[in-house]
């Protein structure tokens, strides 16, 4: 027994380690594996690591909130000195109005941090910290795959962390968009005037997910719960089959249509008519530019992160830029042999959680912090799970500059979730496309493609990596930090999620 | 005559065929020369002369272009590839020969496909069936797409004919012999995924959403996109098309080598023909025959085999029948009254009893908001559970995925009272067959719903204008007899009075089309069509057992004779307490020609609690769970009571006894009236009461037996049996005048 219960290990962490395609269902377990004999001990363990990751984490991330310090202050003038001539004049030149609304209150991301994007089970435990235990009204965390015995994840992270039991903490859940319902949730309950400080994060754990007994086991189990006798215990155990063992994966495909996501890509690009070649170059662009900006310093949000028994990780590891011939040789991952979305071009799971700290702008001027961006206009919008899986984008983009009052132009930076290179480019061209505008919005006219010379210049899902859960927040940040470093003052962040959803964002450039 | 390379490469567009193509044309992109078919005249392809012709010019020029490498065959109508050959050009020969050398040149022309020297796929989206896949498989590669329009089959047996393109011949080879048997024989539909597995077709696709073009048009480019990658695939030998063989296959190959094998197949599938046609069938035989004569002969035996059956089996008077009904049932697809003004779009129903939850059960899965009402909770929750049971039914069969029954199940609401029936559209009340609590129903209804909605009512027999004498809006009132079980029985009897509007009329066949239903439109009447034409055929077996004739003797004569389900059967489907019901009402309307059989053999049934299946005992004893059925032995005191003396009557005349008083009621029918013509009263007769398929319906069996002949035999009946086997005048007047004919 002690042997399989090993062996079982074993096959688990080679299975979560692999380099896993987004959209695949987990599904390369074969019938005869041994994880299936030990669903209590994985969920004791799931349990404990859980807490404990998702509550260093969340201390982590504090940390990094610039508080009232002599030191933090020089380093963030020397920053903005560094930057200030160049860009200060592009801003000026620019000449835009801002967003504010009277009687609206302004939101500001004060900071936004993660951890390294890792490939999946190679996360671990980080130091604790020192932050006021009271400086947070409310903790709200964005998570895909549920614990069940952790279903309020936030709330048992918050207090692991050692945060005040006084601070009240949900959990929140959209798919690949769970992380910005924790910050537009966040900001609803600043507007209200509930809150004034809020810790809005996401964070998954593609390396633990829980796998359930098939629902025959389940089933047997539970009726021997019930069982009074012996006898009616042993003839359910007795009615156990080598089928009832097989264990049940979280399959990263649609409930309603079945369908795997990396399939709908893939007819998704089928349908735009975008090609393999169009979708490796894509895929290239983004973990070159990836690479460039971690070279160059610029992925500042990533903080480090000690592995236990590892060494620290300090950057993202799924950065691998490629060459075309190379990327030229994978075969299609779903649609065979005739299809056009492969490993490269999709983005890969990965663990990693990221937080952000929203506060109202008058309470982060009094605490004295220095706030990074306005949180302005957002939108969810949903549509046919089946043909319509990935076009959040599409859909969302024109609905949020409408209620800025924006057009295409007057965004200086953009940052999409990549869940595929086929699904960003068969975006790019629904934005592009009056028929699709006038056929499938209702709109007039289309509001056109974004200039991809502002768009993803950091990298982006497809190299940095997609844990569900914390994408958003990653996203966000990057749009602040990159309208500090490139002097723009209008962001848009846009993402699409399963279900059939997506979600867009307008970020305004704080005053500096 | 033929162009330059160059010229064919940069002309993609036909501008090189002199005289202009209408049906057939292709373009050259890079080596690969796409065929693409077109019929304009008709929204599906058929391989009609005109296509057959242009078809075999562009395979030759197709032949003789050097810069052509291989070919994609593909439909540019959105939703069907080639829906089977053209059937009036098989009832436009006179004689087999002429037939058999139609299906000689057809094999021709596929012959010449499948020795191509390039390679040709054949890019398949929509139905692909009889001539279609025939056509397809004479090619080297078929890829199809997953939509669900896209299905597969050899459907010529129903039509009475068999696959005369070689279908007998390749498809043996291709999916394997018991395969072939099974789709010939049945003619079933068959899904693109199933025909992958059985190796119909090489590849599949998918069929996509919306891009930058609609849906089906961008699903087509596709779908070509991926063809023309197979058909270079071939050439330049990436796709290989001699399949790697499987372990099973090899077996099975083996196994299908030994001629003992084979001839004991062939002795299985016969038997198993013979016992489910009862030999009135000739087509399922003459298939054997031509597999037979293929694999033990070889191929010029097979093929001169199936051309000759095929030119028999047109000439005969089944496929005459079945081609009929096809006809018939497309024409009672079609809404010969127009466009209703307003679309029914919330759909309210009375009653969640056996009819009302199974016409729920047909109308939420079209998109229809449907409210199920019923006057107490377990009355409803056994509707609504009957609803559930029909839809989880399809999930078990993966016809629609769990997800979907649920999603359908969403548009399905079940009450007690008449709220929300302020926005209905129309009513369908199927609650109780009694007139007074039909009137009751209908004045409570029309007091809540709005003044555009229209009442159907749902009843077997009683006339609707008496069910209309109660309501303040006649014009809104319409019958609608659904038959028993609702989502199995095709049938859709419309009844309408002389007061019941057109737009009504509209609006109700519109709704049944809706529900995939075949429709019949009828006058009002005692009984309409459908059940007046039943009442005295089960009169007349009630007689027979009175005769002293066992039930199952009787059901096994009238299921040889064609019908799907015995006489003594089909009376306790029906329910003896209904059949008893009608059968007094009938009696009262029509007087002694509905006599015959003793009315009170089957009140003492009920009486005795025999109502048929609903209560486990009729004619038959039925246990749950068993399949087979003993005769209730406890009628025989009841048949005792009413006895008979029984005049010496062979197996035919108990046959012919039943039938002529069918037929007759049918004929009579037509004469006064109730019937809009013979085509509605075929289908009618078949689609809801099971009128032997194989004889195409009253009015067809009529042409084909002669007039004379059916008078002579009921004058006959007359002298012995009495009055209610008097010929109507419309028949006499057709055995007068044997020009007189029902269908031309």
């Amino acid at each position: 027994m002690r042997q399989s219960l090993w062996r079982g290990f074993c096959v688990t962490s080679r299975l979560f380690s692999n380099h896993r395609v987004y959209g695949c269902s987990l599904q390369p377990v074969g019938q005869n594996y041994w994880i299936t004999a030990l669903p209590t001990l994985l969920i004791w363990t799931t349990l404990f690591v859980l807490t404990d990751k998702m509550a260093s984490m969340l201390m982590n991330s504090l940390r990094c909130c610039p508080p009232v310090n002599p030191a933090w202050a020089v380093q963030y003038a020397t920053r903005s000195l560094s930057t200030s001539v160049q860009l200060h004049a592009q801003v000026q030149t620019k000449s835009k109005k801002t967003l504010a609304k009277p009687g609206v209150k302004n939101i500001v991301l004060v900071e936004g941090v993660r951890t390294p994007f890792l490939l999946s089970g190679t996360t671990g435990l980080l130091h604790k910290t020192s932050l006021p235990k009271d400086a947070v009204d409310y903790i709200i965390y964005g998570t895909v795959i549920q614990e069940v015995k952790t279903s309020n994840v936030a709330r048992e992270a918050s207090l692991g962390a050692g945060f005040s039991d006084k601070i009240p903490s949900h959990t929140v859940t959209m798919a690949c968009i769970s992380s910005n319902v924790a910050m537009t949730t966040g900001v609803g309950l600043i507007t209200a005037g509930q809150c004034d400080t809020i810790v809005a994060g996401g964070v998954e754990f593609m390396s633990d997910v829980p796998i359930r007994h098939s629902r025959k086991m389940r089933k047997t189990m539970l009726a021997l719960n019930r069982a009074k006798t012996l006898g009616q215990r042993l003839s359910l155990i007795g009615s156990i089959r080598m089928a009832h063992l097989t264990p049940e994966l979280p399959a990263v495909a649609e409930f309603s249509t079945a369908e795997t996501m990396g399939h709908s890509a893939d007819r998704l690009a089928a349908a735009f008519g975008v090609t393999r070649l169009e979708q490796d170059e894509f895929a290239l662009r983004s973990h070159t530019l990836a690479k460039q900006a971690q070279d160059a310093g610029l992925l500042s949000d990533v903080i480090s992160f000690k592995v236990p028994g590892r060494d620290t990780v300090a950057k993202d590891n799924g950065i691998r830029p490629s060459s075309m011939e190379q990327l030229a040789k994978l075969k299609p991952a779903f649609i065979k042999p005739h299809g056009t979305v492969t490993a490269a071009n999709s983005s890969f799971l990965t663990d990693g959680a990221s937080a952000v700290l929203i506060m109202s702008e008058e309470k982060a001027l009094a605490m004295g912090y220095k706030p990074k961006a306005y949180l302005r206009d957002f939108v969810f919008v949903s549509q046919d799970p089946k043909d319509q899986l990935l076009l959040g984008p599409a859909y969302g983009t024109p609905k949020v500059l409408a209620r800025a009052g924006l057009t295409m132009d007057d965004i200086d930076v953009f940052e999409f979730h990549e869940a595929f290179a086929g699904q960003i480019m068969a975006n790019l061209k629904a934005l592009d496309s009056d028929w699709f505008a006038q056929t499938y919005m209702g709109r007039k006219a289309k509001v056109g493609a974004p200039a991809m010379e502002k768009f993803n210049l950091w990298g982006g899902s497809l190299s940095l990596g997609h844990p569900f859960g914390a994408t958003g927040c990653r996203l966000v940040t990057t749009v602040a930090h990159r309208l500090l470093k490139e002097g723009g003052q209008y962001g848009l962040v846009a993402a699409c999620a399963a279900g059939g959803q997506g979600h867009a964002m307008v970020i305004e450039a704080y005053p500096q | 005559k033929c162009p330059s390379h160059h010229e064919s490469v940069i002309n993609t567009k036909w501008e090189f065929s002199p005289p202009a193509r209408t049906h057939v044309n292709y373009e050259v992109k890079e080596d690969v020369a796409v065929i693409r078919m077109n019929d304009p005249t008709s929204k599906v392809n058929t391989l009609s002369v005109q296509m057959q012709n242009e078809m075999i010019e562009v395979f030759n020029e197709v032949l003789a272009n050097d810069a052509v490498q291989s070919a994609v065959l593909i439909s540019s109508k959105p939703g069907c590839f080639i829906a089977g050959a053209d059937i009036n050009m098989i009832q436009a020969c006179n004689t087999s020969e002429e037939v058999t050398k139609l299906s000689q040149e057809g094999q021709k022309m596929f012959a010449r496909i499948e020795k191509s020297p390039k390679p040709i796929v054949a890019a398949i989206n929509g139905p692909c069936l009889g001539g279609g896949l025939e056509f397809a498989i004479a090619c080297q590669y078929r890829v199809a797409t997953k939509s669900k329009k896209t299905v597969l089959g050899t459907p010529e047996v129903m039509l009475g004919l068999l696959p005369g393109a070689g279908g007998t011949q390749r498809l043996p080879k291709m999916v394997g012999i018991p395969g072939a048997f099974d789709m010939m024989l049945t003619g079933r539909n068959i899904r693109a995924d199933k025909a992958k597995k059985m190796g119909l077709v090489h590849q599949l696709v998918d069929p996509l959403g919306p891009g930058l073009k609609s849906p089906e048009e961008r699903t087509i480019e596709y779908l070509e996109e991926v063809a023309i990658q197979c058909a270079k695939g071939i050439v330049n030998k990436k796709i290989s098309l001699t399949k790697e063989k499987g372990m099973m296959q090899k077996v099975q190959d083996y196994v299908m080598g030994i001629e003992f094998v084979r001839q004991q197949i062939y002795k299985t599938v016969t038997a198993k023909v013979m016992k489910m046609s009862k030999g009135l069938y000739p087509a399922p035989l003459k298939i054997i025959e031509s597999v037979k004569a293929g694999l033990e002969q070889g191929p010029d035996s097979g093929y001169l085999a199936e051309a000759q059956n095929f030119g028999k089996l047109a000439m005969t008077s089944e496929s005459n029948a079945l081609i009929g009904l096809y006809h018939g049932q497309v024409a009672c697809k079609k809404n010969r009254f127009g466009v209703p003004e307003r679309p029914v779009k919330n759909l309210a129903i009375l009653g969640a009893g056996l009819m009302g939850a199974g016409i729920a059960q047909v109308t939420v899965d079209k998109g229809i908001h449907t409210v199920l009402k019923d006057t107490t909770v377990e009355g409803l929750s056994r509707g609504q559970q009957q609803v559930y049971k029909g839809l989880n039914d399809k999930t078990k069969k993966k016809t629609i995925t769990s997800f979907e029954r649920d999603f359908t199940l969403a548009s399905l609401t079940g009450q007690l009272d008449y709220s929300g029936f302020e926005k209905a559209d129309m009513v369908i009340e199927a609650v109780f067959e009694d007139l007074n609590i039909k009137h009751r129903v209908i004045k409570e209804v029309e007091a809540v719903i709005p003044p555009h909605c229209i009442f159907a009512t749902n009843t077997s027999a009683l006339p609707i204008k008496d069910i209309a004498a109660a309501s303040i809006r006649p014009e809104k009132v319409i019958g609608m007899h659904y038959f028993s079980p609702v989502d199995k029985m095709q049938l859709l009897e419309i009844i309408t009075t002389d007061k019941t509007s057109k737009d009504t009329t509209a609006s109700a066949v519109a709704v049944g089309l809706k529900q995939g239903k075949v429709i019949i439109v009828v006058g009002d009447g005692p009984g309409f069509y459908t059940t007046r034409c039943l009442a005295p055929m089960l009169a007349e077996a009630v007689r027979l057992l009175q005769e002293g004739v066992d039930p199952k003797k009787l059901d096994a004569l009238t299921t040889g004779f064609g019908f799907p389900v015995g006489a003594a059967t089909l009376a306790d489907e029906v329910g003896i307490d209904v059949a008893a019901h009608v059968a007094e009402d009938l009696g009262k309307a029509f007087g002694s020609r509905f006599g015959g059989g003793n009315v009170e053999v089957l009140k003492t049934m009920v009486e005795k609690g025999f109502k048929g299946r609903k209560s486990g005992k009729g004619c038959y004893v039925y246990t749950p769970g068993l399949k087979s059925k003993d005769v209730n032995p406890d009628i025989e005191d009841v048949l005792e009571k009413y006895k008979l003396t029984p005049n010496p009557s062979s197996d035919s005349d108990v046959q012919y006894r039943l039938v002529s008083r069918f037929v007759n009621e049918a004929v009579m029918c037509l004469q006064e009236g109730i019937l809009n013509g013979p085509v509605e009263g075929d289908i009618g007769a078949v689609f809801g009461l099971g009128f032997p398929p194989c004889l195409g319906g009253p009015f067809r069996f009529v042409d084909t037996f002669g007039a004379n002949k059916l008078v002579e035999k009921m004058k006959r009946y007359e002298e012995v049996y009495g009055n209610h086997f008097t010929p109507c005048q419309l028949l006499l007047d057709h055995a007068k005048d044997s020009s007189k004919r029902f269908h031309k």
